[in-house]
């Protein structure tokens, strides 16, 4: 008789968990492959497909860059307060607000110039958001509140409100009744990186990126948010101002939401409309996830998933396969990837047991 | 010397190039909202598109389920970039991105379903489904016995908006005690969220539930609660046999072949067309047995006369609060029912 004993590693894999990694990816792909044969494709060319789609041009590049940029700064957020272990499922609703927040600045001063509204936008989205992370904050420590369901209910609060206002007192009067506010002016508009395509949120991302490691590695709270990450008493015992810690936390994860917000107003829609919601708060804690929380991962995996979504259209779009086929590869893929965290922080061994 | 040659050559090349492509193929590609298994909008924009890859010389494609805003840019961007001829798009949110792309793509042709916006190359086109929708109203309004239809609605826009006044006028057309209880889901397709707000409606007492949605779910919850429901988009009498009573339905087919037969033949132009009963893109799909027949006969009268040139939307027609909207003897222009953000008198609910 044998078997298979699950023994956690001493030390975590190293650099092997990178193999881990591709092996879990590759999987994955095999799988949506046997998908795609099932469906009637011929698997090669359609993941081929895939990939031009996603990677294979300079178009594809930038479009994928360009739908990564949200994702990026709303898994940076949620990011933050996982190191906490604070679980800010309310990206969503932050970025809502962020959004709003922008609008509400380019639409006060639609005649300002760019260099005092875009600060004027970035700040107050980074205040609405920074707002809307704080309230659960303060709820879970003041009142033992559960920080998970209230910040995922303040997403609807926020997405309705959003709605309210542009189907009330921000629709543009021109729009036929139609939910949206008007355009954005020139000034309130980021821009693109010169004759690329490549927009000016790109630098605000490496910005904010860098900005998040270094606060992470170098700064003292960052060193107290990795501590009272591992142990919250231990912490409490350091003397870690834990409470003002998790308020602090959330309300940074909140703003970094919120400046996502601004970009895909400002940025992308160039108004504020209700399609702005397309669920980026929620894949953002897919991205985090993914990334084991570390800010360079998170860019990675951001613009993988959304070359993976802007490759499936040209997967539909050249070989007719449904929609719902990009859900079901990037299910896989976090699946593969998170079961493949079983390799990185454990072994198998094979006992021989005596009879 | 050499330069201007090679310009000449490389124009003659681009040349040749675009007379093989009008030789060629034409290729048509369309933009959903939703997916096209919905049974609903996505599925009747669908049924054209196959009618159109029947055609000699077409090939049409599809991306299904595009969220409206950036997303939907990126696939129109994509489709023009990859030599598409003709692009369709068939969703409200799908417009000012539509507009981006066709000021970048000048050769090719854009079509925007259900918009107000247009451009040299970006024509929008939309049915009058009001009408359609004034006759299941009729027979809504025959049927109910508790006085009270329930309408599970998508997105306060003038459309819906237009289509609940419409039918509510048809209802009250053949009673006069009806009321309409709207209910907004705020989603096009989610069949869950759908059938959920269909059975709030049914717990303040509706008896027939009508819909604006692209999903079956309405249907379903008026079928398990035994009463009557008017179906939208296709005819969902599968969904529910023993409650759907008719439904306004699309038919886009002949619209899409005609559309691509004027730019085959260079006639093509762009504008905003709206049309209705009369030529056929929507319709009233066979009604049900349960409706009696001296209703079935009311309905197809007006049928006829609406085909003939009879108005919906005639005064006097008041709002809510009892404002008159329209006067006796007029008619609402085009301008205004495209404009639409207020409930006539009957209806329940609120247009925020």
């Amino acid at each position: 008789m044998s078997a298979i004993r699950i023994v956690k590693r001493q030390e975590p894999l190293g650099w092997s968990s990178f193999f881990v990694l591709v092996a879990a990816i590759v999987l994955s792909l095999l799988l949506s492959a046997v998908i795609l044969v099932i469906g009637g494709t011929p698997p090669v060319e359609g993941i081929t497909v895939l990939f031009k789609g996603a990677f294979g041009s300079r178009f594809a590049f930038e479009d994928a860059l360009l739908k990564a940029t949200p994702i990026f700064l709303c898994s940076l957020g949620v990011a933050l307060a996982f190191k906490l272990k604070v679980w800010n499922i309310g990206a969503e609703g932050q970025y809502a607000l962020g959004a709003v927040g922008a609008t509400w600045m380019a639409l006060s001063f639609p005649n300002a110039p760019a260099w005092l509204l875009l600060p004027a936008m970035i700040a107050m989205a980074v205040a609405a958001g920074g707002v809307w992370g704080f309230i659960p904050a303060l709820l879970r420590q003041k009142l033992k509140t559960n920080e998970i369901i209230v910040t995922l209910m303040m997403n609807y609060i926020a997405i309705l409100f959003l709605d309210y206002l542009v189907y009330g007192i921000w629709k543009d009067p021109a729009s036929f009744g139609f939910p949206m506010t008007a355009e954005f002016s020139e000034a309130a508009i980021v821009g693109r990186i010169g004759a690329t395509n490549f927009s000016w949120g790109l630098v605000h991302c490496l910005f904010l990126g860098v900005l998040f490691w270094v606060f992470i590695s170098f700064s003292r709270i960052g060193f107290e948010i990795k501590a009272s990450g591992d142990n919250v008493r231990a912490a409490r015992y350091a003397g870690i101002p834990y409470d003002r810690l998790v308020m602090l936390v959330m309300a940074l994860s909140g703003a970094l939401a919120g400046w996502a917000g601004f970009l895909e107003a400002s940025s992308t829609v160039n108004r504020l409309q209700p399609s702005i919601m397309a669920g980026y708060g929620y894949t953002a804690i897919v991205v985090a996830w993914l990334a084991r929380l570390n800010p360079l991962f998170i860019g990675i995996a951001s613009f993988m998933l959304a070359g993976l979504r802007v490759g499936v259209e040209g997967l539909q779009l050249d070989l007719q396969v449904p929609a719902a086929f990009g859900g079901i590869i990037e299910g896989l893929i976090l699946l593969t990837v998170l079961a493949g965290g079983l390799f990185s922080n454990y072994r198998m061994v094979w006992v021989r047991k005596k009879t | 010397m050499r330069f201007t040659k090679l310009v000449a050559a490389a124009v003659l090349g681009v040349g040749l190039c675009f007379s093989q492509a009008m030789a060629k193929e034409m290729n048509v590609g369309f933009v959903y909202v939703s997916p096209i298994g919905d049974a609903g909008w996505s599925y009747a924009h669908d049924m054209g598109r196959q009618a159109l890859e029947k055609m000699d010389g077409v090939t049409t494609s599809y991306v299904e389920a595009v969220a409206e805003g950036p997303d939907s840019e990126r696939v129109m961007l994509n489709m023009a970039r990859k030599g598409y001829d003709v692009i369709f798009a068939t969703s409200f949110g799908y417009m000012d991105p539509m507009l981006k792309v066709a000021k970048q793509f000048p050769e090719t042709i854009f079509m925007h379903c259900s918009g107000f916006k247009t451009a040299d190359n970006m024509g929008n086109y939309f049915g009058r489904m009001y009408q359609a929708r004034y006759l299941s109203g009729m027979v809504a309004g025959a049927m109910t016995k508790s006085n009270t239809i329930g309408y599970v609605a998508a997105f306060p826009i003038p459309e819906v908006i237009r289509g609940i006044n419409a039918f509510t006028l048809g209802a009250q057309a053949m009673n006069p005690d009806v009321t309409v209880r709207v209910v907004w889901t705020k989603t096009w397709y989610d069949p869950a969220t759908e059938k959920e707000a269909a059975k709030s409606l049914l717990d303040v007492g509706a008896d027939v539930i009508a819909q604006h949605q692209d999903s079956p779910g309405p249907q379903e919850a008026a079928q398990e609660k035994g009463v009557y429901s008017i179906g939208y988009n296709s005819d969902m009498s599968q969904f529910a046999p023993d409650a759907h009573l008719t439904a306004p339905i699309w038919n886009w087919g002949p619209f899409y072949i005609e559309t691509i037969k004027q730019v085959q033949a260079g006639t093509w132009k762009a504008g905003s067309s709206w049309p209705g009963l009369a030529d056929g893109i929507v319709d009233l799909s066979p009604m049900s047995d349960m409706v009696p027949k001296e209703v079935q006969d009311k309905v197809m009268a007006k049928k006829a006369a609406i085909i003939a040139g009879e108005k919906v939307f005639v005064g006097p027609i008041k709002d809510q609060k009892g404002m008159e909207k329209v006067a006796a003897g007029s008619s609402m222009s085009d301008g205004d029912m495209l404009g639409m953000t207020w409930f006539v008198q009957g209806v329940i609910g609120t247009t925020e």
